[in-house]
């Protein structure tokens, strides 16, 4: 039998005038297992405290029931107490006879017998209780952060700055991600590579950032505080610690017409190459399905003209282990497809607008590289084609965005905007050209965003349409673009030299794979899902894992390094303290009787949840069970209500505890 | 002063009167929170409701109704966040599609649905708690006690369900 102490409070009035306090601890008094039941004015009081101290030794209490307010007010006050009288905090249970009860009720007689079954509830309750401990996992102080565009060059900067080690992993040969192929930046118009460049050396520089570019994230295991990474390091066929970045195999490379990904197929790079220029590190790396020496065993120049020997052709992809306490992903963006690869069956729209057929039909990146002064046409505005300075542009915004007919429901948020800067920079460059702007509506939220649309209307004479385009046909050496002016209700036709479209962005190709792989959530749209849309957005549902940049919504430089830095502080409030110390309260499997149907796994939400072998002294399988990872798991007790074999419960709340509370009322 | 002179001749009455007893199965983050906003906003509301907590509607099992009744409830709540803000995001999706699906379930063992109240309550909806509470009790004061499950108890319970299912097949 237990021996359980009932405190009732009085609240001063604010109970005990609607609640005959004194019979609700006389009732309780007689509940078998209550060793002793009083009430007092102020429980919460020093002196209300120290009565439970006191009873506690007194009369050998093995779990107390406080009968006062909301446990949200004051359980941690009485679990303290409850703890210096020699208990295990969670032996003390309240029952909530303020708020519930006499704050809300009239009837005196009825608030009563009420009281007395809340009570009769936590005694009963308590009756099952176990002591628990709190749960401490150790936190391994080194994060890494996937991805180096300006969302994990901030995220790492940040938390290098804090004094911890990083590890950053860019599938690329460089970090700098799309903003190192912006030219220049709304809605200031400095230089991006100005900007950029700065912060990518410093990452280099920083001896507690680790950096694995030409890499990627093979398997992520563990949880917040432990986490275990698997990194592929792709060969790279070049000794990084040999070369000095002098350029002379890339151009020696006699493969020269390789389209570069960085210049989004405007521009050319050679097998052996850098990104671009500016890139950090600045070794380069071989592109082996493009290499004569791998695809023919031929050539070989770029060994013979290494005067440091850094050329390896022998190089093999390696597997590089690291832990780390936290992880912060920013894997940023791709622009939607309007061409052939479309990267998705459902995505079948804007045929119409050609753009896999007309070289001059392109996209807002190909646009920045053409006004890039390290683009592939040094600045200059040259169409593709034929390489004529366009006259006449025309700028389609919206394309896959906000159009669930053919594209994507939402709304890319930066197009507005760096459409806006298009315009204008085209201007700048062509003074006697004229850009057109197609629109739906012009969304240019942020600070001095409106004021730079405005500039872009009324300084550089851009001109608005609000309308869509319903086709874009070649007529001689110029395009026809048909669509809507909406304001006149009427058609409009503009012939333009350039057609420059506005793709929607796009979660990066492999997110959702990723997501899968490291363990958190994706939303139905791809972007990474943050753990609560307004109070939580740089967390994932997954302890440890923290968002950053245009992975989760698409986003401009400013928000993106906003959200990175703030990613980076959570790592910091994380790396604080050396142990974890979470509340007891969660699931654990009986492997005597699950029966391994993986209900609960399924269930719940924070995938705390794996399979696991049990096997004899031979290593021979004798069955699979369910296991609750301690780290991960939160308590939300999903798991248990869908067990069929209630093989899993939850500590704290387990059906011995709840039935018995149901009970609790029966009896009476 | 009406209510102080209620009070006063109420405990002999109750003694005598029937009271509704219903059970409330809520989650902590949500309808628990919401029912202490009713707290502190003093709406008055009925006294027949017994709360029991939990972390989450996604941890209420089908079993603590039944067991509720078998207790000798005369109704049952079940309340948790609304869609969406479920402090571990999709416990009460899980709920409700569990007793979407036990529903029938429960209806065809010979519970009467009508005394099963679902609800979503937030931690904002004091209110709403309140006159939930009030709803309940006016329909559970209306169909009376739930003696059926005693006689469910008492009568053969399987052979009940073979009658039922040769009238189904029949
Ligand atoms: C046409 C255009 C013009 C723009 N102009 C402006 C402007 O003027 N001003 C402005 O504020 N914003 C502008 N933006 C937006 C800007 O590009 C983004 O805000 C910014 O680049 C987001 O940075 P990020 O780090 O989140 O993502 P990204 O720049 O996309 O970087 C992500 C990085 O992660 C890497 N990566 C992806 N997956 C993996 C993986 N699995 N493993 C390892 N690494 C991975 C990628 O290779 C990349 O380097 C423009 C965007 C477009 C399309
Ligand atoms: S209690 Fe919730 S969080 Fe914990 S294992 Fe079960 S379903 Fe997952
Ligand atoms: S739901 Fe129950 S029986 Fe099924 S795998 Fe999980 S613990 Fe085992
Ligand atoms: S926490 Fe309220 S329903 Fe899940």
């Amino acid at each position: 039998m237990s021996r359980i102490g009932v405190f009732v409070c009085h609240c001063g009035e604010n109970i005990a005038r609607m609640v005959d306090v004194t019979r609700v601890a006389e009732e309780t008094a007689k509940l078998p297992g209550v060793a002793v039941s009083v009430d007092y004015r102020y429980m919460c009081s020093d002196p209300g405290q120290n009565m439970i101290k006191e009873a506690i030794r007194e009369h050998k209490l093995d779990g107390v029931v406080v009968a006062a307010c909301s446990p949200q007010m004051h359980e941690p006050t009485f679990r303290a107490a409850v703890v210096e009288g020699g208990l295990n905090p969670y032996l003390c249970e309240m029952a909530n006879i303020r708020e519930h009860c006499s704050w809300v009720h009239t009837d005196k007689e009825l608030a009563t017998q009420k009281a007395i079954d809340l009570v009769r509830i936590m005694v009963e309750k308590v009756g099952k209780n176990q002591e628990l401990f709190p749960i401490k996992v150790p936190v391994t102080k080194r994060a890494l952060v996937i991805g180096g565009g300006i969302a994990g060059i901030q995220a790492a900067l940040d938390i290098a700055s804090g004094g911890h080690e990083v590890v950053l992993v860019e599938r690329e040969p460089s970090i700098g991600g799309n903003m190192a192929r912006l030219s220049e930046t709304f809605p200031t118009l400095d230089c991006s590579q100005c900007i950029l460049t700065p912060r990518m050396v410093e990452v280099d520089r920083d001896p507690r950032i680790t950096l694995y570019t030409y890499a990627e994230v093979e398997e992520v295991g563990g949880f917040v505080g432990n986490f275990k990474v698997k990194i592929r390091q792709k060969a790279k066929s070049v000794i990084a610690d040999l070369c000095n970045g002098c350029g002379d195999c890339w151009n020696k490379c006699p493969q020269k017409k390789i389209p570069s990904e960085f210049d989004a197929g405007l521009g050319y790079r050679t097998a052996i190459y850098v990104p671009f220029p500016q890139a950090v590190p600045n070794t380069p790396v071989i592109d082996r399905e493009r290499c004569t020496k791998f695809l023919k065993d031929k050539c070989g120049i770029c060994e013979k003209v290494c005067t440091l020997n850094a050329i390896d052709y022998t190089m093999e992809d390696e597997i590089i282990e690291v832990e780390v306490g936290a992880i912060v992903v920013a894997t940023g963006y791709d622009l939607f497809s309007v061409g052939k690869d479309q990267p998705n069956e459902q995505w079948t729209g804007y045929g119409e607008y050609n753009y896999d057929a007309y070289p001059d039909v392109i996209d807002g990146i190909q646009f920045e590289r053409l006004l890039s002064a390290s683009g592939p046409t040094q600045g200059e505005i040259r169409r593709p084609s034929d390489g004529k300075e366009p006259k006449s542009v025309v700028f389609i915004a919206c394309v896959g965005s906000r159009d669930p007919e053919k594209g994507l429901e939402y709304c890319s948020k930066i197009c507005c905007m760096y459409i806006a800067k298009h315009a204008m920079l085209y201007k700048h460059k062509v003074h006697d050209g004229q850009p057109y702007v197609f629109y739906m509506d012009i969304r240019a939220g942020g600070k001095n965003y409106e004021e730079f649309v405005r500039r872009a209307i009324e300084e550089d004479g851009v001109l608005y349409i609000r309308g869509r385009v319903s086709k874009i046909y070649k007529d001689g050496e110029q395009l026809v673009v048909v669509g809507a002016d909406t304001l006149s209700d009427s058609q409009v036709q503009v012939r333009a030299d350039l057609v420059v479209l506005a793709t929607a962005i796009v979660p990066h190709r492999d997110a959702y794979e990723l997501a899968q792989k490291i363990g958190f959530g994706c939303g139905s749209q791809g972007f990474f899902s943050e753990a609560h849309p307004k109070l939580r957005p740089v967390e994932t549902n997954t302890a440890g894992i923290y968002l950053a940049g245009a992975c989760q919504a698409p986003k401009d430089i400013p928000d993106a390094v906003a959200q990175a830095g703030a990613a980076a502080s959570k790592v910091q409030l994380l790396f604080s303290s050396d142990e974890l110390e979470r509340e007891p309260i969660i699931a654990s499997v009986n492997e005597a009787t699950c029966v391994h149907c993986r209900n609960c796994i399924r269930v719940c939400p924070y995938s705390a949840i794996t399979d696991k072998e049990i096997k004899d002294k031979k290593g021979n399988l004798i069955k699979m069970v369910a296991e609750v990872n301690e780290g991960l798991c939160l308590g939300c007790g999903a798991c248990v209500a869908a067990c069929p074999s209630k093989s899993i419960q939850l500590a704290g709340f387990n059906d011995e505890q709840v039935f018995a509370e149901i009970t609790a009322l029966g009896s009476g | 002063m009406s209510d102080e002179t209620k009070t006063e001749d109420k405990p002999a009455a109750a003694e005598k009167e029937w009271q509704p007893r219903i059970i409330a199965f809520v989650c902590n983050w949500c309808t628990y929170a919401g029912a202490d906003l009713a707290g502190t906003s003093r709406m008055v509301y009925e006294p027949h409701v017994r709360i029991i907590k939990l972390p989450c509607s996604g941890r209420i099992d089908v079993s603590f109704i039944i067991k509720a009744f078998e207790q000798g409830a005369d109704g049952v709540m079940v309340s948790g966040c609304h869609p969406g803000d479920c402090h571990y995001t999709a416990g009460n999706y899980h709920a409700r599609r569990r007793f979407g699906g036990f529903r029938d379930l429960l209806e065809f063992c010979g519970f009467d649905m009508r005394r099963v109240v679902f609800s979503w309550v937030s931690a904002a909806e004091g209110k709403k708690w309140a006159d939930l509470v009030n709803e309940a009790v006016a329909k559970i004061r209306e169909l009376g006690p739930f003696k059926e499950y005693q006689k469910l108890l008492a009568e053969d319970i399987w052979r009940k369900e073979e009658t039922n299912s040769d009238r189904e097949t029949g």
